[in-house]
Formats: C-alpha cells, structure tokens, sequence
C-alpha cells in the first residue's frame, strides 16, 4: 500500500517545519497526540448502554521513505482514521443508547501481531479492524481462533487476497489495485487517450500495480504502446546539477514513442515525480504520480467530503490519507451495522455487515456495500492530482445490470474467489 | 448472474451520457408555448370567443409582469459567495448580491423585509434587506452554518453546525446565541412544526431525525432514517415530518406524535443508476395532496401522491437538483439546479418544466419574497 501525498507540512507553522528539516526528513517523528472521543450521554441512566467492542490490530511496519522529502508519511495513519471513525460512532450511538469501544494493538512482529489476536478473541472479540501485509492477513484468518471473527482489511490493496486467496472471514474497505486500474481505464477511454506507454518501477508492489494496469488496459480495449521497466537510480540527485540528469534520462527514456499517456507504476514513490514535464513529447503522467486513482485524495470536498477532511484535520493537525479513511470507513461500517441492525455483539455487527440492506455512506455520494463474491466494498475511485479533483470513476456511459460500481474491478462472473 | 455491460466504444458512451439525455432547450420549450404561460392560464375566460382570448391574451402579455409577479426569487450561489435577484414575473435576472463566503441556507424574516443567509465559510448569518438589496446585519451562528430554520412568531432561528455537531439557538433580536443542543455528526436539515414547539434537525452521518421541545430543548426522540438525511420537512397539520435521505435514495415519513417512520418511499427511474438518485429538497403544496421531492444528480423532481405515498411522475430538470421553493400562489415551483448553475420553473398544475433561469455558480436554495 503506497502512502502518497501527506499533509504534515501544510498544517504546521513553519520554524517547526523548518527544524523538522534540519532533522533530515524527521519532520514527523512527533506524531500528534490523539483528541480523545468525548462521550457525552445526553442524561445520566442508571443502566450503562451495551458496548460495542472493536479491536483495532496493525503491525507497525518501518516506512520506506519516498524520494521528496515532501508529504512525509505519518507514523499514526491508519489509527487515527479509526479513532474519527469512533467518535462518529459514539456521537451516533449516544441517541440510541449503544456505547463504542476501540481496542488499539500496535505490534511491533507479526508473533506479537498474532498473540494479540489470540488473546482479543478470548476476550470476546469478534470484529477485527486490521493494517498488516497480505501474508500475515492470511495466517491470522487461517487460525482457528478466527473461525468466528471477522477482519476488517482496512489498508491492502492487494488483488489477489480478493481472488485465488481470498476468505470469508475476510472484508476489504479500500478499492483493489484492479479497481484503481480500472478506474483510471475508464477515464482514459473516454478521454480517448488510447495509447499507453506503460513505466514499471522494480519493487514487487510496483509489478503488481503494472500487473493491474495491463489487466484493465485490454478489459477497455487500450492499447500499451510500449511496457518499460524503470531501472535508472540517479544517485546524487540532490547535487547542485541531479536534475540535468533526470531529464536528460527521461527524454531518452520516452524518445521515439508514439504515445498518449504515461502511465507509471511507482508505490513508493521513488521515481514517478520525475516523468512529468521531462518526456521527449509532452504527454501527461498517470497511475501512481500525476493523475492518481485513489479512495481518498486531498483535494477531495464534494459529498460534503469538507466535512471529513475538516473534522480529520482537526483531530489529527494533518490531511486524512487513504489508510486512514479505509481505517474510518470499517469502524463506521461497523457503527452503522451496530445502529441499523440494533445490537452491539460482535457476532451480529459483523453478520449485518454482509446483509443486502447494509449500506455505507462515506461521503462519496452513493452507498456502499460489500461483494457478496470476494468482501470487496463496492465504491467510486477518485481520480486526483495533488492539488485537484479530476473525475470519479465509474465514468458516465459504463453500464451494469445492477450496480455501476460493479464495472471497476473483478465482477461476479470473472471473480476467481472461490473460499472453501 | 450479473455480468458487465461495457461500452468500450467511444461513441457509443458519448450517445448514452446520461443526465441530459431528452431535456428539451429550455429556449425551444418557451418558443413552443408562446411566451407567458401565465398569463394565458390567468384569465379564466378561456372559453370565450377567440377575438376576447386574443384580446387578454395580449392584454396578458403586457400585463405579464404585474399580478403575482412581483415576487422575487432569491437563489444562495454557494460557489459565488452571491445571491441573484430574479423578477419572477419575467423571470429575469434583476441583481447579483455579493454576500459573505459559501452561502447555503437562506429563508425569508416573518415580515418579508430581510433574507437571513447561511455563509458557511464566513461562520455567521448575514441579513440582506431586500428593499435597498444590501447586508446590513450580521448575526453570530456558531461555526459552519448550513442551514436553519425561523420560528413561526419570527424571533428565533434554529442554526444547524455542520462541523460542530450542534444546533444554535439564535434570538434574532438581541443577536445572540442562547444555548446550543447537542445533536448527531453533521446537523443538517431543520424543520419547525407549524406551531414551533417542536424542532427536527437531521445528521447526515448518524442518519437520524432528532425532535428536539423548543422549550426546553430537549432531545425527545431520535428517529433513524436512511443514509445521510437532508432536509426535514412537516406537513401543514403537524402530524407528519418528511425526511429526505441523499445516500440511501430515500424518504422517510415519520409520524410526529409516535415518532416512528410509518412509510419510506423509494425510486426507480428507467434509465438512471440508482447511485445518481440522491433526494434532497422536499416541498408539499397547500392543500397536502402533493408532495415534490428534488432527486439530485439524477436530475428529476419526484411528484409524490401523499394519499398512496406513489410516485405520480419524474419531471426532468437541470443537473445535481438541491432544493425547491413554491410561488406564492402555489402555481410554480422553483428548482436550483447545482451542476447546470440554473433555476428550473415547473408548471405546478400542468407537471411541466417551462423555463430555466441562468443564476450563479452552483445554486442551493431558493426562497419566495413577495
């Protein structure tokens, strides 16, 4: 999962921005502390309300740092997008007399990840709200204990956990890679921008995203001109003249190429900031740098959209990052299962969850709910710049039989989860 | 077993772009009619000799501008920090007010005089005398206004907070905020019962319809509805609150007395993804035998029986539809249309759009001055 795009910097005043350099890059190591969710109950009743109880479990995984030293990923993402998900939560269940508890295991290995899990469901927890790689996702809804919980996948985006190793005690709040090639598919059809020269970084996320990417450029019938593995490493690139270099590199790169769009796959934004502006034609940059398909974006603000990015600011004194609205998206799942269902039992929120009247509102205008074929949240992908909505996918004009939502990413009949 | 029907090629997603598909050129429309509808239908002697229907009709015509036309509709731009002016008589543009920044909510002061305006951004109420068409008062509101609502005697609006999860109690003559009332995640809609003693203010994000006594403002019920409820809206007897609900493409009516939803409508339009069926603005006509239900992106006004609870009819306006507002005489109703950045004028009687008006950048509310 790639941390693109943070707000840290535009949120601080600038001497702390200042010593945050100074300290190399170390701009966010005090993350900020936490607002507490205040519960207010509107009066005092003998009875305390029934308590819904959600376990947030993450293992803390050392960030690779991006190239710029801009939009540094924060240390708490994914956390805080739960604990504004709790507040909202608990603000909603006060009326109803339903009570809300988060239960926070950060842990530092996947032993510890997984002892902590153990340890939750003999505690009685059921609903599992999860920031961890793929692999260790799998053992855990693989143990025994997990036979009755259900994890709650609030950061992967990873195709094949929604496929050939997908489980049924397992739901995904973030859109698919396959979803975000798709959506940006979508976008460049109608744009009519047919060709594609396709650029793939060297990490195994960035494979899988081009992966995606090719997918979903013969689903719409675009054509990948040209498929090129980036292996150039500038190395000095913060000497006086790096930047020679770069363009120098990236004219060569994409000279004698009949293309429309570059198309890059870079998670960790190593090097797909420096395609644009430097091609040998000037074509625009899309995927992981320049035009970005992503759940939540920064520039985001229709469907009362403010609202959240308001409160998360100032929750947090930072911009709300993907992680974190896929973190708030599942405790509010969860809220919402817990309001419209009527109880608080981890069992039943979780059952109401896959129930064909559930349905999510998390300010993208329409309402969201699961796939009953691989626990994927069906939803609209944003595609943004940093500093400009450009569209919401699905574009206008592909067609579904039941919902729209359904053209992006693996449908029913492709879908190749098949749980045992 | 669903399976995907993709339009890869180009021409064939351009031919079935949705929203505007069939809406006839508001210009074509009036060349049709022939001018003032109104006054046509204006003059009950229709069925006298067609030199006398000519006559008045021509009469009409000059006459166009005067009976009930000298209302004025004043539409909130939300994008243009403005307010437009509009004759609705010649359904012209008179003015372009600059008011302070996002306004949304706005409604009219007991006597007529005053438009009290939701600047959002600006964080308080602004107070635009509708003689000389100038703020000359502002009134505090508690951070991010939306929307609010007057108490029948004029003397208090109830101020939904957006980013506050309150509503404010504002004593319009003193200039204070009395108290404020704890409420869901994102107070938006604010409807008061005929005789004020009861308030319904709505949460988008809880999704629930709380009645709160205007005594002693206390919460008295909260009702929960579908998906992020906008407006709240009552019947003229008291005994019913309409609640429109955006993302879960509903109406809830809920009965005032038991506080329990007693019906919830749905709607279906061929041809228009249900996401795009996002129901905001609800407006019922004087006698209660119809209600008008704005549906947002998909673009269509609902005209609702309140007897079966049926959709009679979707009549097509411009895109991203938010709110509406009835004439005086209860003959049109007034549409703002975000996307399209224009006033749809719908022929109560007749169902049918006749006219849109060009007003500023993404329009929100629309209110009647006589």
């Amino acid at each position: 999962m790639p941390n693109r795009r943070h707000g840290l910097i535009g949120v601080y005043p600038i001497g702390v921005l200042l010593s945050g350099l100074l300290l190399a890059g170390q701009a966010c190591a005090a993350p900020p502390t936490a607002a507490k969710p205040t519960t207010v109950a509107p009066k005092p009743d003998a009875k305390p309300d029934p308590v819904a109880n959600i376990a947030y479990l993450a293992l803390v995984q050392k960030r690779v740092l991006p190239q710029s030293f801009l939009d540094q990923p924060p240390e708490d993402d994914g956390v805080q997008g739960a604990r504004l998900g709790l507040a909202d939560n608990i603000t909603t269940g006060r009326f109803i007399h339903q009570a809300y508890h988060l239960e926070e295991a950060l842990e530092p290995d996947a032993d510890a990840v997984v002892a902590a899990f153990k340890k939750l469901v003999a505690q009685g927890y059921r609903a599992f709200v999860t920031d961890m790689p793929a692999d260790l996702l799998l053992r855990l809804a693989d143990l025994a204990e997990a036979k009755d919980a259900t994890l709650l996948d609030a950061t992967s985006t990873d195709d094949a956990l929604r496929g050939e190793q997908c489980r049924r005690n397992v739901l995904h709040l973030l859109p698919s890679r396959a979803m975000l090639a798709d959506a940006l598919m979508q976008y460049l059809t109608i744009k009519n921008w047919r060709d594609i020269l396709l650029v793939a970084g060297p990490n195994p996320e960035d494979k899988l995203y081009a992966d995606a990417l090719r997918k979903s450029a013969r689903k719409f019938r675009l054509k990948i001109v040209a498929d090129k593995p980036w292996t150039y490493d500038p190395g000095a690139r913060r000497t006086d003249t790096g930047h020679y270099a770069i363009g120098a590199e990236v004219a060569r790169f994409t000279q004698g190429i009949k293309y429309d769009v570059l198309v890059v796959a870079d998670e960790g934004d190593n090097f797909g900031d420096d395609l644009g502006y430097r091609a040998t034609d000037p074509r625009p940059v899309a995927g992981t740098q320049g035009l970005v398909p992503a759940a939540w974006a920064r520039p985001f603000e229709q469907w009362g959209a403010t609202q959240l990015q308001a409160r998360f600011l100032k929750q947090t004194g930072r911009w709300m990052t993907e992680r974190d609205y896929g973190a708030w998206m599942a405790v509010r799942a969860l809220g919402e299962a817990a309001t419209r269902g009527g109880s608080v039992e981890g069992a039943a929120m979780t059952a109401y969850l896959r129930k064909p009247e559930f349905e999510l509102a998390a300010f993208k205008g329409a309402r969201l709910s699961f796939r009953a074929w691989d626990g994927q949240l069906r939803q609209p992908v944003l595609l943004a710049d940093a500093r400009s909505l450009v569209s919401v996918s699905p574009q206008p004009g592909f067609l579904h039989e039941t919902s729209e939502l359904d053209t992006l990413g693996p449908d029913q009949p492709e879908t190749t989860c098949h749980p045992r | 077993m669903p399976s995907t029907l993709m339009l890869a090629a180009f021409n064939r997603i351009r031919s079935k772009a949705p929203s505007n598909a069939g809406r006839q050129h508001p210009l074509a429309l009036m060349l049709a009619l022939g001018l003032p509808r109104v006054s046509v239908r204006s003059t009950p002697q229709n069925t006298a000799g067609p030199a006398v229907a000519g006559l008045l009709l021509a009469m009409g015509l000059l006459l166009a501008t005067t009976p009930a036309m000298a209302e004025r509709l004043l539409v909130s731009n939300e994008k243009d920090n403005t307010i437009t002016v509009v004759d609705a008589g010649t359904l012209a543009v008179v003015k372009t007010v600059k008011v302070g920044a996002r306004p949304r909510g706005i409604t009219l002061s007991k006597d007529g005089r005053a438009l009290y305006i939701c600047t959002s951004d600006a964080d308080h109420i602004e107070v635009l005398d509708l003689a000389s068409l100038t703020v000359n008062r502002t009134l505090p509101s508690g951070p991010d206004p939306e929307l609010f609502t007057l108490s029948p005697d004029g003397k208090t609006l109830y101020v939904s907070n957006e980013n506050d999860n309150m509503v404010s109690v504002l004593d319009i003559a003193a200039g204070r905020i009395v108290t404020e009332i704890p409420v869901g995640v994102e107070p938006e809609g604010m409807g008061i019962s005929p005789d004020g003693k009861i308030l319904v203010n709505t949460s988008e994000t809880t999704s629930m319809a709380h009645f709160i006594d205007t005594q002693s403002h206390e919460v008295l019920a909260n009702v929960l509805v579908g998906s992020r409820p906008r407006v709240a809206q009552w019947t003229k007897d008291g005994s019913l609150v309409w609640v429109s609900a955006e993302v879960g493409g509903t109406v809830s009516i809920i009965d005032s007395a038991q506080h329990k939803v007693i019906q919830t409508i749905r709607f279906d339009i061929p041809g228009v993804p249900k996401e795009s069926i996002q129901p905001v603005g609800i407006q019922l006509t004087a006698d209660g035998a119809t209600a008008f239900v704005a549906l947002g992106p998909a673009n269509r006004v609902a005209v609702i029986d309140t007897h079966s609870y049926q959709v009679k009819k979707y009549l097509l306006v411009g895109q991203r539809v938010w709110n509406l507002a009835f004439s005086g005489d209860g003959k049109r109703l007034y549409t703002t249309n975000g996307v399209s950045n224009d006033l749809s004028v719908i022929d109560v009687d007749a169902l049918k759009v006749v006219k849109s008006v060009p007003v500023g950048r993404l329009p929100w509310g629309v209110v009647v001055a006589p």
